[in-house]
């Protein structure tokens, strides 16, 4: 590396420290506290010159580490060498994994925090999955994706509520309710492409949001729906005392009663339900509507002229993602008992994106490593309550840094020739 | 089979097609030169619906086509490879092999259609299952007539075959165009920069100038007519 390099990166970086002063300056430098009688500014330089520092720091590192046109950090060697067994080896990682997922709630180590902590990586995988179609394959950018999971949710919630079916009524009624919005979303937006699609689809999961808080009759407004049937194992309930006529679980299979019990099964039912969603979405894009998605996210003219009919392929793929985030949210709305629209934020739409891209969209395996870095990374830091989105954010850049088309950014084709292993 | 009358097309207010007049007959290959930017392209995009006609009129075997939808209009039997050949490059080549036969894929001949496409062009047969993007670029104007022959046309458009690829590639190209026309019986319709070759081809040709159709004739009197010999076959033209 030549000395003009070096010269040119420390340039770079005190540039990237003044963005940073700028930024930092005002937002953390500059504090307000009530005292008496009004506000007071209290300024903390010194934080500000320690974050400043961090990022020339760690912008020098960068230019060097680009610089010098290799990769031998730890982590993308650890990542490259995912890519790599995932290529040639996909189904034995895929077994491997999830072998290992449903024996977790059976290893010694894990207990009730690593149970929650799982599922809700599961969520998000599923989540990832169900977004997949829509960005992934289709190449739709859908930043308001949280709406079908709010949508899910509350149909849910008001279905099994009012007429108190089961879960397994509910969920695909709940499906198909986030289905329809998929596309009630997807007319207006057929012509919009990037940025604009990518517009609209955000305002249109802030509208979702807007209108659970103010529906006040029909969803309770701001303090949700509460007393959301738990799930029964196939009509055994998990409680300690069942109500009368009833046998719960731990009664009939004559075990010790436990709350970890419904931990576990919903551990299963999120993994059965994202194994679902992704057995789907390989099958899918075998058959025709699903390599159109993939042909539509690359050419749209060249489908037009191939006879590709670009509405209904772009809303199938709009219904089909929002009907498994409606199954996610189902699933949501059970395991919690309890929603309310603070759950459907924009933060979830942006989360979920950003699971998508940085796996490398449109690969599967790609959104589970994503999810288990990016959740699993903010969970680490939860101790840090509103700093672990800083985590959060570094995750994210430590991903576009290392490997900027994504963790797994190659898509496998659909037909591989037969006997052809090498 | 393929009557256009007086159409014209619009981007925004600039006008590509000034009124243009052509027909095609079943079986024949009918050659459209011009030079760049005269409107052949958008052209076979109105034909194809993709882009729409303000006036003017498109009748295919006696129905007007000019406000169908594309997808219609290639069930109809009008398939085009657009200009550029436009292969999806992350899919492989049979991915779009079938992609191309998406319109008609019942599936029942879907195994002979794809052999006949392969006996057509070996090259691709041998590249099954390696990405679009990583073929030559004659290969891939080869995958791209084979993906608009996988949707069973009556007529075939070709948008400029030969553009971007080594001469060698061309003539084979332009073999297995007429192969096309003559055992399986579809109708071509060439639009050509390379005017010596698309001639020599055609049954019948068109001059397209500024969007307007200027000369018209059998392609061997075209090759002798004096103006275009000036204009689009001596000196600096290609091959
Ligand atoms: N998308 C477009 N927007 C605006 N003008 C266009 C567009 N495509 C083509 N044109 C114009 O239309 C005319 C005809 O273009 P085209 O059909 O591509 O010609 P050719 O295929 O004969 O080279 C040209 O003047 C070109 O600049
Ligand atoms: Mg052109």
């Amino acid at each position: 590396m030549e000395k003009k390099d070096i010269i040119q990166s420390f340039k770079d970086s005190l540039f990237t420290g003044l963005i940073a002063l700028a930024l930092f300056g005002p937002i953390v430098g500059l504090r307000t506290a009530s005292k008496g009688e009004g506000l007071f500014i209290t300024p903390q330089w010194g934080v500000v010159f320690l974050l400043v520092g961090l990022c020339i720091l760690g912008r020098f590192l960068i230019n060097l580490n680009s610089a010098r046109k290799t990769e031998i950090t730890f982590f993308s060697k650890f990542t490259s060498k995912f890519s790599a067994v995932t290529e040639d080896k996909a189904k034995h990682f895929a077994i491997t994994a999830i072998l290992f997922a449903v024996v977790f709630p059976f290893l010694p180590f894990t207990d009730r925090y690593f149970m929650d902590v799982a599922i809700m990586i599961l969520t998000y995988i599923m989540l990832g999955w169900g977004l997949n179609i829509v960005v992934g394959l289709a190449g739709l950018l859908d930043l308001g994706y949280v709406a079908f999971y709010a949508v899910g949710a509350y149909s849910y919630a008001l279905i099994a509520t009012t007429f108190g079916w089961s879960f397994w009524i509910c969920l695909p009624l709940a499906g198909l309710f986030a289905a329809f919005f998929g596309i009630l979303l997807g007319f207006p937006v057929l012509r919009l492409r990037g940025d604009y699609l990518a517009i609209v689809t955000l305002g249109f999961g802030e509208i979702i949001r807007i209108i659970l808080i103010n529906w006040y009759e029909v969803t309770n407004g701001p303090d949700g729906i509460t007393g959301i049937p738990r799930p029964s194992f196939f009509g055994l309930p998990f409680k300690r005392s069942p109500d009368e006529g009833e046998i719960s679980f731990h009664l009939f299979f004559n075990l010790e009663y436990s709350t970890m019990h419904r931990i576990i099964f919903l551990y299963y039912l999120i993994l059965v339900l994202a194994l679902i969603t992704n057995y789907f979405t390989l099958k899918i894009r075998k058959l025709p509507v699903g390599r159109a998605w993939e042909a539509l996210r690359e050419d749209e003219i060249a489908c037009k002229s191939l006879g590709v009919n670009p509405t209904n392929t772009k809303l199938t793929a709009f219904a089909i993602g929002a009907m498994f985030g409606g199954f996610a949210g189902s699933f949501f709305a059970t395991r919690q008992a309890f929603i309310s629209p603070e759950s459907f934020t924009f933060i979830e739409s942006a989360i979920i994106v950003a699971i998508v891209v940085l796996g490398g969209m449109g690969s599967q395996t790609g959104v589970v490593l994503a999810s288990i870095f990016l959740i699993g990374i903010t969970e680490m830091f939860r101790d840090l309550e509103q700093y672990r989105m800083i985590a959060f954010g570094g995750a994210m850049v430590l991903i576009m840094v290392f490997k900027p088309k994504g963790i797994l950014a190659n898509r496998k084709p659909t037909i591989l020739m037969h006997g052809d292993k090498k | 089979m393929l009557k256009i009358t007086n159409v014209e097309t619009f981007y925004g207010k600039i006008q590509a097609l000034r009124g243009v007049d052509l027909d095609v007959n079943d079986g024949e290959i009918v050659s459209l030169i011009g030079s760049n930017g005269a409107g052949k392209s958008t052209l076979l995009m109105t034909i194809s619906g993709v882009n729409k006609a303000k006036r003017g009129n498109i009748v295919f075997n006696g129905k007007n086509i000019e406000n169908q939808a594309p997808h219609k209009i290639v069930d109809m039997g009008i398939c085009q490879v657009p200009e550029g050949r436009r292969i999806f490059s992350r899919l492989t080549v049979e991915e779009n092999l079938r992609l191309g036969a998406h319109a008609n894929e019942k599936g029942k001949y879907f195994e002979n259609d794809i052999k006949e496409v392969y006996d057509l062009f070996p090259v691709l047969s041998d590249r099954k299952t390696q990405r679009g993007g990583t073929l030559s670029g004659g290969e891939q104007q080869m995958l791209a007539i084979g993906r608009a022959l996988m949707s069973k046309p009556k007529v075939l458009l070709l948008d400029e075959p030969s553009l971007g690829i080594a001469p060698k590639l061309v003539n084979q190209i332009f073999v297995s165009i007429k192969n096309i026309n003559k055992e399986k019986n579809v109708t071509i319709f060439l639009v050509e920069q390379n005017a010596k070759k698309a001639l020599e081809l055609a049954d019948r040709a068109y001059v397209l100038v500024n969007g307007k159709v200027t000369i018209k004739g059998l392609g061997q009197e075209l090759l002798k007519n004096k103006d275009i010999q000036v204009a689009y076959l001596e000196g600096g033209s290609k091959n």
